[in-house]
């Protein structure tokens, strides 16, 4: 059951600094994206989002390397892949391409149609069929 | 830029910080939403409220929670037109295809995979940051033709 509350907790916070941070706004990241400030005078945002989870986040990943069960006794489940492989470029490259194409990434369009912005539907339901071939592919 | 293109930004991304600390020092999970998403969309409804599941529907639970709040509030909508539908569409397809292949998107390798020292996910941030330059002044050029 903490299990639940916590994750519910962790989503809420997430969205809560999504909304806070401006990133569930499309023209802020792009607005951070238009380096060359084409759109508009070139928008930081993002970089001080990043900079700031980034920072919070290092102690605890340093923390739980040491670690093999978590604080409620719970399996580690950390990526263990380390190669550099060909999906991780492409994949890389084409996830730059759709989020430099109307800056929204999977979690901002969540939190957009749950907010009541329901057109993001035309960027989410394409998102998660991409995700479930993605997937299909990498199986 | 002002105090506002500062500070809410900092706080917001201590929020998502917290966020990524909670999950993974109670739940020992990494905060990445396309690998939440494509995780249960490779299963069978059904099994999205067994005990493996259930920490993604709660966070997925938070997130959309607090999304409908903030909905409601009356603020003022500075969130401007997302764009055309093929638009839409086609960014959709490329951000779910991408991030599926490369097993991250800005949360899970641009937060915790960097916090984590990765170098997957330093090569997965630096390609998909740039490509994004890239497109954006690509998306002006095309724009002024």
């Amino acid at each position: 059951m903490w299990q639940f509350i916590l994750s519910m907790i962790s989503g809420g916070l997430f969205g809560l600094g999504l909304w806070l941070s401006g990133m569930t706004n499309p023209k802020k990241v792009i607005g951070f994206l238009d380096i060359n400030g084409q759109f508009g005078p070139w928008q930081p945002a993002l970089i001080f989002v990043m900079l700031s989870a980034i920072l919070i986040a290092m102690p605890a990943f340093y923390w739980i390397k040491k670690r093999h069960k978590t604080l409620l006794n719970e399996s580690i489940h950390l990526p263990t892949n380390h190669i550099i492989d060909r999906p991780l470029i492409i994949g890389s490259i084409l996830f730059g391409l759709g989020w430099g194409l109307v800056g929204i990434c999977p979690g901002p369009a969540i939190a957009l149609f749950a907010a009541g912005r329901f057109e993001v539907i035309w960027f989410l339901i394409p998102m998660l069929v991409g995700l479930f071939i993605g997937k299909k592919i990498n199986s | 830029m002002n105090i506002h293109d500062i500070l809410y930004p900092l706080v917001g991304g201590s929020l998502i910080g917290l966020a990524a600390v909670i999950l993974l020092i109670f739940l020992g999970r990494v905060a990445g939403i396309s690998g939440i998403l494509s995780s249960l969309l490779l299963e069978k409804p059904k099994t999205w409220f067994s005990k493996p599941h259930l920490w993604r529907l709660g966070f997925l639970g938070g997130l959309i929670s607090v999304s409908v709040l903030i909905g409601l509030l009356p603020a003022g909508d500075h969130i401007p037109s997302l764009g055309s539908h093929s638009q839409l569409i086609i960014a959709g397809l490329l951000v779910g295809l991408g991030t599926a292949l490369a097993n991250g998107c800005t949360s899970g390798h641009g937060v915790c995979g960097l916090a984590r020292l990765s170098k997957r996910s330093l090569i997965a941030v630096c390609l998909f940051m740039l490509t994004a330059m890239a497109t954006v002044e690509c998306m002006y050029i095309w724009k002024l033709l």
